[in-house]
């Protein structure tokens, strides 16, 4: 793909005065971190764009969201879908502080527990984890008290 | 705030000490009438002829009403009622629920929903407390101490939630020493070796059983179960590896004993139940005082 394109390509997400960007994140979770972070729900302007060339992942997506910042603690729930997304913080046009996002202790909602007879599978529980190793990821339920593994993983 | 018995581990080493010390004053006196005018609810979503009749006797002999029923078919799950609605309703009628249920993590979802005390009688394979209390006040009763104690786990060491809970709960003692005696299929899982190395708690590993055990101080027998196998040759190689006779007794300590939750089938030879160190059919008996200690303590009644 030529530059020219590319420069277009990034145009189509219009760049925003005021608020926070979210970029590299996988194309196909592009969705859940919509969801995860209940963007569906906001009212402000919010721009995205999925499926873009990355050179570190080979495709992207990235959510641009105008007045609107995220505490640490919010944004670190996408880190199980989108372990390299990055944030950058935008005031008047300009980029004040940028953010990555890093695995939290605990992981509420988000993960479907792998064990078939726990509890949150067979009946509406909020799912809940500690999380006992960050990479490889390790997940230990709160009810059933099994381990799931991050090849285990699968988000809700 | 109420206290829940869901997993082994809700208990401090202090709380088990605590139980241990109720449990030989129930011995001693096993009827107290400390339930008075208490309802406790005995919710067996399964069925559990041993826990649920040792329970129920133990409300029994401390005076308490009992509500509940003893397999799923008659209660309303049959209506399709969820876990959810069930503990509330009942949670609104009883002091107390104990409760057995075939899924995982159910006794800790109930303990959320519920406005009074529960008491886990075993959720599917996870946990199973009261079981693992009364294996300890067996130990204690018999060797007059739960520090220093030399135990031998045999047979499946994989799944046997027993054998973890006792596991979990010994590490908490001075100096215990684990041997572990399981075929490769039936091996304790690394999760509980990498606890007891860090630790720093010795533990061996063995595939035969053989007189190994004169160290001895308890045998804790475990059921290889069919169904966990999936090769039936395999099962058939090992079944009868792992059968403890009477023979194999005569070099152990004086102060051995064979503990085994039960039932069993065929890894306990009979000839060994004449002998003074099978200690399981006590063991069962030793079931109702700790479960007795258990809901004193749960209710703060003493």
């Amino acid at each position: 793909m030529s530059d020219k394109i590319k420069k277009k390509l990034k145009l189509k997400v219009s760049a925003i005065s005021e608020g926070t960007v979210i970029d590299h994140i996988p194309s196909e979770n592009l969705f859940k971190v919509i969801s995860i972070l209940e963007l569906d729900k906001t009212t402000n302007m919010i721009t995205f764009g999925a499926n873009l060339d990355s050179e570190q992942q080979g495709s992207k997506a990235i959510i641009k969201v105008s007045n609107q910042f995220f505490a640490n603690d919010d944004i670190n729930r996408i880190a199980l879908i989108a372990p390299n997304a990055k944030l950058n913080i935008i005031r008047d046009y300009e980029v004040v502080e940028k953010k990555v996002v890093e695995v939290p202790d605990q992981v509420i909602g988000i993960v479907k527990c792998f064990n078939p007879k726990c509890i949150t599978n067979n009946e509406d529980v909020l799912t809940s984890f500690k999380v006992t190793s960050k990479s490889p990821l390790a997940l230990k339920c709160k009810y059933c008290e099994k381990i799931t593994h991050q090849h285990q993983m699968v988000i809700k | 705030m109420k206290k829940d018995l869901i997993s082994i581990t809700d208990y401090s080493k202090e709380e088990y000490l605590r139980i241990m010390e109720l449990a030989a004053d129930f011995e001693q006196n096993p009827n107290q009438k400390l339930l008075e005018g208490k309802v406790v609810a005995s919710l067996f979503f399964e069925p559990s002829t041993r826990t649920r009749l040792s329970f129920e006797t133990a409300i029994n002999r401390l005076g308490g009403r009992i509500i509940g029923f003893s397999d799923s078919n008659s209660s309303s799950v049959t209506k399709g009622e969820t876990l959810h609605d069930t503990i509330r309703m009942v949670s609104n009628y009883a002091d107390l629920i104990v409760m057995r249920h075939p899924l995982e993590g159910s006794a800790r979802y109930a303990s959320e929903v519920s406005s009074v005390p529960i008491i886990n009688a075993g959720d599917g394979a996870n946990q199973h407390p009261t079981q693992t209390l009364l294996d300890m006040y067996s130990i204690m009763k018999t060797q007059g101490r739960l520090d220093n104690i030399n135990i031998f786990m045999v047979g499946d060491l994989k799944y046997g939630r027993t054998v973890h809970s006792l596991l979990m709960a010994l590490s908490q003692f001075e100096n215990p020493i684990f041997n572990f005696i399981a075929p490769d299929e039936l091996q304790m899982p690394e999760e509980y070796k990498i606890y007891l190395r860090e630790k720093g708690i010795r533990f061996f590993e063995h595939r035969e059983f053989t007189d190994i055990i004169s160290e001895a101080d308890i045998v804790y027998m475990t059921r290889v179960q069919k169904e966990r196998f999936s090769d039936p040759i395999e099962y058939e190689q090992v079944k009868n590896v792992y059968i403890l006779r009477n023979s194999m007794l005569a070099n152990t300590k004086p102060n051995m004993r064979i503990l085994h939750p039960l039932p069993r089938v065929n890894e306990i030879h009979t000839d060994v139940d004449k002998n003074e160190k099978a200690y399981y059919f006590d063991q069962a008996l030793n079931g109702v005082f700790a479960r007795e200690a258990i809901i004193a303590h749960t209710l703060s009644l003493k």
